[in-house]
This record gives C-alpha cells, sequence and structure tokens, in this order.
C-alpha cells in the first residue's frame, strides 16, 4: 500500500513540469481568475468590495444554474444549444400558468402554484426527452438536435405570450428568484445547491463515474457493457431541467416574462463551461471547473462595467477572452494526451 | 514462358529494419513485363515491407533498386508513382461520401480552362473504365451506398487503369465474392496481355496459383522460394510458408496436435443460422461450458462481426441466438453483458480507458455488482489490486494512468475487468496479438483456468498459433461461412491453413 502510494506519487514527481502540463486545464482558468481579479481591483476602487462580490454572485446564478445540466452533457462531449431556448420556455410557462393582472393581454390558464411549477417542470424534462430520443433513438448529432429544439422552444415560446409580457409568476418562484435570506439572495443559494448537488452526482456516484467513462471513451464504455444511449439520454433530460429551473428563477429575477428574455445565457453557460476547463472532448473537467468558469465570465463581465470602458469595446474583449480559452482547453487536452501516452 | 525477357523492376539484397529487427534480410526479388507475380508468406513474413519499399512508402533500406536496369532510389510514393508504380493496399481506402466516379478519378479530375470540375465528361470516362471491369454502376450514385466488395473493386480499378506499368495488390479478394473474384482475375489477365506487370499478394493460396505465373514464398524476413505457379502445389506452398525443421521458432505446431474429445458439458451459447450483409453467411455453432471454442480465419472472413454480434455492438440481420437456452437480441452491450456475456475486443484503443487509472477500467463492467448508488472506491481499489496480483499486471500500482501500462499489460486489464464476477460466455479477439512470449503464457494460463471454472470461451484469432495453443475444438470461417470443424482429431498449423 505504501508502496503503491510512493509510486503514484512518483508519477506526478517525475517533475513538477509535466505535472503542471497534466493540469493545466485547472491550473490555467484558476490563474485567468486571480489575473482579472487583481486587474479590476487596481483599476477600480469600486470592484473590490464585498458590495459587489454580492452583485457578482446574483450575476452569475442563473447562468450557474443552467451550467450544471450543460457540464453534464459536454463532459459526455456532446452538446447542448437549446438551453438558453429551454429556460425560455419554461419561465414563460411558469408565468402563463399564473394569473396575471388584467391589463396583460395574453390567454392564458390560471393554476394553483403548486401545480404551475410541477407543469412547467414537466414541460421542460419533456423538451429534454426530444432531445435525447433524437440523438440516441433516431442519431441525430446533438450539435443539430438541440439547434432544432432551440428554434422548438422559441416557438413554443412565442405561441405563449403572442408578444406580450406577463409579469406573475407563483410567490414560491419569486421568493426563490428575487427575494433573500439574512441578505443572501435565495438564487444565489438555489445556485449553490445545485452546483453542490451537481458536484456530488459527478463525484460520488456511479452514474456520475458512467458520464466521465463515456465521455472518457465512448467506444470502450460500450465494450465494458455500459448502456451508453441510456447515459447520453439522462444528461440531455438533466441539462433541460437545469434549464427549466434557471428559466423560472430568472423571470423572477428579472420581474418578467417575455420572449427572447434569455438569449446570452446561451453563449454565456457554454463559455462558463469551457473556459473553466471542462474538455470538449468529452471525460475531463466537472462542477469545480464549471465554478471557476462562472467566476472569471462574472468578474469579466462586472469589472467592465466598473472601469472606464467603451461599452462597445467590452463585447469584443469578450470574445477574445473566451477564443483564448479555447485555445487553452484543447491545448491542454494535447498535452494531457502526451504526458498520458 | 517469360524466359530472356530482362525483368522491368528488379531488388537486390534488399535489407530492412525496423528498431533492431531485422524485417527483410538480402532479399532478391525479380519482376518481369507482363506478369503476374503471386507473393505468399504468413503474416510479418516481410511481404508488405518489400511491396512498400517498392511503391516508395519505405525509404531507408540497404541494397540495390533497378528499375529497367538503372539503379533508383525513390524518396517518396510519388516518385514511385511517377516511375509507373501503382499499389492498392490492404485496408480500404476511398472516399465513401463521394460519387463513383469522383473516386475513379479522385486527385485528378478533369478540369476545363477555368479550373472547374467537367462532370460529365469524368462521369462518362469512369462510367467507360468501369465497365471495361465488367462493373456496372451509375457513376454519379455515392460510393458508400455500394456493397464493401463492390467499393473495393473500384478501388482495384482505379488503381489499374492509372496507367501503371507496375500495379501491387495486397489483398484485394478478402472481401470479394467468387464471381467478383473471377471478374478481377479476367482483368488482370487482360493487363498481362497488355503488358503490365502485377504483384499479387493474399493469404488465398487457391487464388495465387490460379491466377499468378510466378510465386515468391516468404518466411522470416527472408525469400525462401521462387517457383512457375503450374510447378507447384497447395501442400508446398504452405511448407514452405511455415517452415520445417530446424528454423522454426518456439513453439510453431508444425506438428500434429490431438485435440481432445468434445465435452458433454451443458451448451452456453447456440448459434443459429447467423447471417449479416456480405459478412456471415448463416452461420451455426455451440460453445459449451469448461470448453475453449476456436474460430480461425484470415483477416475479413467475419470473425470480426461475428464478435461484434455475440456481445450486442451489431445486429445480425437473421438467425438467432440461445445463452442458455433463452433466445436472445441484444438491444446493447448492456444487455449482452446482462446475460452473461462479456467480449474483449482485439483493439485496446477501443476497450480501455487510457487516461483513467487502472483500477476505473478494472471496475467499470462490474460497478453495478458493487454499488448501487455511491461509489465505492475503496472495495473497487481492493477487487482491482486482488486482479492485478492474480493477473501479474506490471507495475502493481492501481491509481496509475492505464496508458503507463506496457500494451501486454493493458491487454491484462482488458481481461481482468470480466474476472471479478466471470460470465458465462467469454469472447477473446486476438487475445494474445502484439505480446511477447512472457505475456502470451500468462494469457495462455488464465484462459485455461477460466475454462476449468466452467466458463466458455471462444477464442477469435487470424494466427494459427493463437488457436492452436488455446483451442479445444476449431471452427474455420473463410468468406463469412464455416468450411471446417475440427474436434477430437488431429491438427496442425498447415491442416488450418489448408482449410482456410
Amino acid at each position: 500500500m505504501s508502496s503503491e502510494t510512493a509510486l503514484a506519487a512518483g508519477q506526478r514527481a517525475r517533475g513538477l513540469a509535466p505535472f503542471l502540463r497534466s493540469q493545466m486545464r485547472n491550473i490555467a482558468p484558476f490563474l485567468t481568475l486571480i489575473f482579472l481579479s487583481a486587474f479590476f481591483a487596481f483599476a477600480s476602487p469600486s470592484f473590490a468590495t464585498l458590495d459587489n462580490l454580492g452583485n457578482i454572485l446574483t450575476q452569475v446564478s442563473v447562468t450557474g444554474i443552467i451550467a450544471v445540466g450543460l457540464t453534464f452533457v459536454i463532459l459526455c462531449a456532446e452538446i447542448d444549444l437549446s438551453i438558453a431556448s429551454i429556460a425560455n420556455v419554461t419561465g414563460i410557462a411558469v408565468a402563463y400558468f399564473t394569473l396575471q393582472e388584467s391589463y396583460v393581454n395574453i390567454a392564458n390558464i390560471p393554476l394553483p402554484g403548486a401545480v404551475a411549477i410541477v407543469l412547467s417542470i414537466l414541460l421542460c424534462a419533456l423538451l429534454g426527452l426530444v432531445n435525447a430520443l433524437g440523438l440516441t433513438v433516431i442519431g441525430i448529432p446533438s450539435f443539430i438536435m438541440t439547434l432544432a429544439m432551440m428554434q422548438i422552444a422559441a416557438g413554443i415560446s412565442a405561441l405563449l405570450v403572442r408578444g406580450q409580457i406577463a409579469y406573475k409568476v407563483p410567490s414560491l418562484i419569486t421568493t426563490l428568484g428575487s427575494g433573500s435570506i439574512g441578505g443572501i439572495p435565495w438564487i444565489v443559494i438555489v445556485a449553490a445547491i445545485m452546483l453542490l448537488g451537481g458536484h456530488l452526482v459527478l463525484t460520488y456516484t456511479r452514474f456520475g463515474r458512467y458520464v466521465y467513462m463515456v465521455g472518457g471513451n465512448r467506444e470502450a464504455a460500450e465494450y465494458a457493457g455500459l448502456n451508453v444511449k441510456l447515459i447520453l439520454g439522462a444528461v440531455m433530460v438533466i441539462s433541460a431541467v437545469c434549464s427549466g429551473i434557471g428559466g423560472m428563477l430568472g423571470v423572477a429575477h428579472f420581474g418578467s416574462a417575455q420572449q427572447n428574455e434569455f438569449d446570452t445565457y446561451l453563449l454565456d453557460s457554454i463559455a462558463a463551461v469551457v473556459v473553466g476547463g471542462t474538455s470538449l472532448f468529452g471525460g475531463r473537467g466537472g462542477i469545480g471547473n464549471t465554478i471557476v468558469g462562472l467566476f472569471v465570465l462574472g468578474v469579466l463581465n462586472n469589472g467592465l462595467d466598473h472601469v472606464n470602458i467603451d461599452s462597445f469595446l467590452k463585447i469584443l474583449i469578450r470574445g477574445l477572452i473566451l477564443l483564448a480559452a479555447l485555445v487553452i482547453n484543447v491545448y491542454a487536452q494535447r498535452l494531457r494526451e502526451k504526458a498520458v501516452e | 514462358m517469360s524466359e530472356g525477357r530482362s525483368p522491368i523492376l528488379e531488388l537486390q539484397g534488399i535489407t530492412k529494419s525496423f528498431g533492431g529487427v531485422e524485417a527483410l534480410r538480402g532479399v532478391d526479388f525479380a519482376l518481369l513485363p507482363g506478369e503476374i507475380h503471386g507473393l505468399v508468406g504468413e503474416n510479418g513474413a516481410g511481404k508488405s515491407t518489400l511491396m512498400k519499399i517498392i511503391a516508395g512508402v519505405h525509404t531507408e533500406f540497404s541494397g540495390r533498386f533497378l528499375i529497367d536496369g538503372a539503379e533508383t532510389h525513390f524518396r517518396s510514393a510519388r516518385d514511385a508513382h511517377a516511375a509507373g508504380i501503382a499499389m492498392v493496399h490492404q485496408e480500404l481506402s476511398v472516399a465513401p461520401d463521394l460519387t463513383v466516379a469522383e473516386n475513379v478519378f479522385l486527385g485528378n479530375q478533369p478540369t476545363n480552362a477555368l479550373g472547374l470540375v467537367q462532370w460529365r465528361r469524368m462521369a462518362r470516362e469512369a462510367g467507360e473504365q468501369l465497365a471495361r471491369f465488367g462493373i456496372d454502376v451509375d457513376p454519379m450514385s455515392r460510393l458508400g451506398d455500394l456493397p464493401i466488395g463492390l467499393q473495393q473493386l473500384i478501388e482495384i480499378a482505379r488503381v489499374l487503369f492509372s496507367g501503371a506499368r507496375i500495379v501491387i495488390l495486397d489483398e484485394p479478394t478478402s472481401a470479394l465474392s467468387p464471381p467478383e473474384v473471377e471478374r478481377l482475375f479476367s482483368t488482370l489477365r487482360r493487363l498481362r496481355e497488355e503488358g503490365t506487370s502485377i504483384v499479387f499478394i493474399s493469404h488465398f493460396i487457391e487464388d495465387i496459383l490460379r491466377v499468378s505465373d510466378t510465386v515468391t514464398v516468404f518466411r522470416n524476413g527472408r525469400k525462401v522460394a521462387e517457383t512457375a505457379s503450374s510447378a507447384t502445389t497447395k501442400g508446398a506452398l504452405i511448407e514452405a510458408m511455415i517452415g520445417r525443421g530446424g528454423e522454426a521458432l518456439e513453439h510453431s505446431y508444425t506438428d500434429d496436435l490431438m485435440l481432445p474429445r468434445p465435452t458433454e458439458s451443458p451448451v452456453v451459447l447456440k448459434v443459429d443460422q447467423l447471417s449479416l450483409a456480405r459478412s456471415l453467411k448463416d452461420i451455426s455453432f455451440e460453445a459449451r461450458a469448461g470448453e475453449v471454442l476456436g474460430i480461425y480465419g484470415f483477416m475479413g472472413c467475419g470473425q470480426q462481426e461475428l464478435s461484434r454480434i455475440l456481445f450486442g455492438k451489431l445486429k445480425p440481420d437473421g438467425g438467432t441466438l440461445l445463452v442458455d437456452g433463452t433466445p436472445r437480441t441484444f438491444a446493447s452491450t448492456a444487455a449482452a453483458r446482462r446475460a452473461g456475456v462479456a467480449l474483449v475486443p482485439e483493439s485496446r484503443r477501443d476497450m480501455l480507458f487510457h487516461q483513467e487509472p487502472v483500477y476505473k477500467n478494472i471496475s467499470i463492467s462490474i460497478l453495478d455488482r458493487i454499488s448501487s448508488l455511491l461509489l465505492k472506491p475503496a472495495q473497487e481499489r481492493d477487487i482491482a489490486r486482488r486482479q492485478v496480483e492474480q493477473l501479474q499486471i506490471r507495475p502493481p500500482v492501481v491509481g496509475l494512468d492505464l496508458g503507463m501500462l506496457s500494451g501486454g499489460n493493458q491487454q491484462k486489464v482488458a481481461l481482468a475487468k470480466w474476472l471479478t464476477y466471470p460470465p458465462k460466455l467469454l469472447v477473446l479477439c486476438e487475445p494474445t496479438r502484439g505480446m511477447d512470449v512472457g505475456a502470451k503464457n500468462d494469457v495462455i494460463n488464465i484462459v485455461r483456468d477460466l475454462r476449468t471454472k466452467g466458463l466458455a470461451i471462444i477464442v477469435l484469432s487470424t494466427e494459427p498459433e493463437t488457436v492452436l495453443s488455446l483451442a479445444d475444438r476449431i471452427l474455420v470461417l473463410k468468406r463469412g461461412a464455416v468450411v471446417r470443424e475440427f474436434k477430437n482429431e488431429p491438427v496442425s498449423k498447415d491442416r488450418l491453413l489448408e482449410a482456410a
């Protein structure tokens, strides 16, 4: 046992450089976060305050909730482009099933709050199931399948609100989306719980292991007798349900439910997962990486507001940071493969 | 018939080594104009290496290389191509998503003054070329939609009609049906009349004898015989290929080996009339508990497809599978695993997680036995440690990434994952390929040990030695059909080769 530990340590200690290289996917995002935080703290006195930390946490919460499910999908070397649309339609659905003020001109179906929430969750789960069936049974690549679902979910949203805006959602959702307890916004707590839950599932359950193995080598997973299609289907449903929860709380957080409300969340969620260092080729990374990615994105978005910078330039800067993260992601994969072979 | 002509291609004293291992030792080879020259020899005897030297793929070697009597040295395959040498490799190399015509003109499409592809001309000329070959297909259809044999014929046709003076065909007939083989042969004969020289490599000795003028036999990197095809027999060639007497390495199974009387133990697997497109034709056999069934055949004989069907990775077109008497159609590999079937495929890349530690590779197939919801890593490591000890996997560290292990040890890991909860039926593809003698013996002992534990084991291999060293009963598979069963009788390498 002790010799084993020594040998395993030896594998790592064949030099610090190889070890660092194999861990680049975890180290690089963290260094980026520290660098960005230090930069903005230096550039703006209003950045490094406790208040602002609260702002950042609140700002990344909806992205964080959606990114939990997306992490599962990307770990399996698949992609889900329908997350933002599913978040939108679920948020709209929960408002659609809630009694609106008389000036809201939507022919909706008011139901008790609990029923509205359950129906909305069922809706996003169903859309996730359609993704899952398209991917596993029919064999449509997830990129294309979820692209179609993006349109389908947007279409359902459009039919439900018909260009109008709804405001009311069940009181539980209102509380979780926009309320706070002891000064901490509920939405931050929900995001934290979901991220923690995702981490526990991925790290400590059999299903989590299967997700990593399917992502690491799908062929080998199949030859090991795993039901690869079932696992892929499950991650698509998980992704859709996480998106749906993010959408419901997001609607409460913004105070309204309308078309195209979540469009920016598609890119933000993918960026959070990938910037955090989860491999686009599957099998490497995890919720820990996603959390770091969320903070990098949150600090960047928030920090750019604190420094005096052309607001149009901000978009370009975000794009460049994303590109840099992708380069590191692909490069890290190659370094790791070399370290192993 | 070829007396007095000077060779178009002549190689003298060719020696080639890979990392200190000599693949060719002082080989002389001459090819006459308008000759079909057959090459035979076991896997690794040096045939393909020599052909790759001729085709400019291997450029580092010692010895003289003459074309039309002038010494030449190719620096690349492009040089060989320019000198009129073309080769069809064993693996199909076509573009399935392009049309038939595009494949025929791959890299050489007719274009007009603007550089645009002349589609109509290309389709017409492709159709004409293929018609000369007796192939009647729409040149504008997608190549991948055609049967594999036809795709192979089209690839061969492309090379044959590329205007090359010397054409090398490496195992061209393995995926072809008998009428297709016939068509290929008549085309080869016609090209010979036109003066093209052809080198024909095949495991099918009958094919070689039928079509070639001269046969050369390789063994262990040496040319051991060269004779006119009309002056030899299949038996004589096999004898020359595997060698009698002094030169044989280790245990070469040239002598008869007595297979035991078939066991009466229960039938674990019954396969009835199994068929799959062009790969398998009405295969029927049984595998019994406590018995190792060997299935031998050349590459492309349908072994690989058969093993995938048994494990639920491929779905057969027809026929039934009975495991323990219950008819099964596996919807997934998971279903096959639950029914008690296990498979170790031939490719280590496909079956293992190289970036994951050894213990996760061993536990992956039994996780549902040791944990219902939460993982139990300590138990996983214990199980892995036991397997590592039993199979003598080196280094004995279960936390090491699998990619750090040597090939033989990786192969043992692939086996290890099925051994903690042994399956009813274990299917092994090429279990000892690429292993050194020590690791080979380890695997042989493991398999024998499993047999005494009452598993039904199927060993599929293209190497006669592997089958002979393990099997109690042997089926010979040829072009997707069972052509011979050896049981309770003497068997040897030449008998196996003879049957295949």
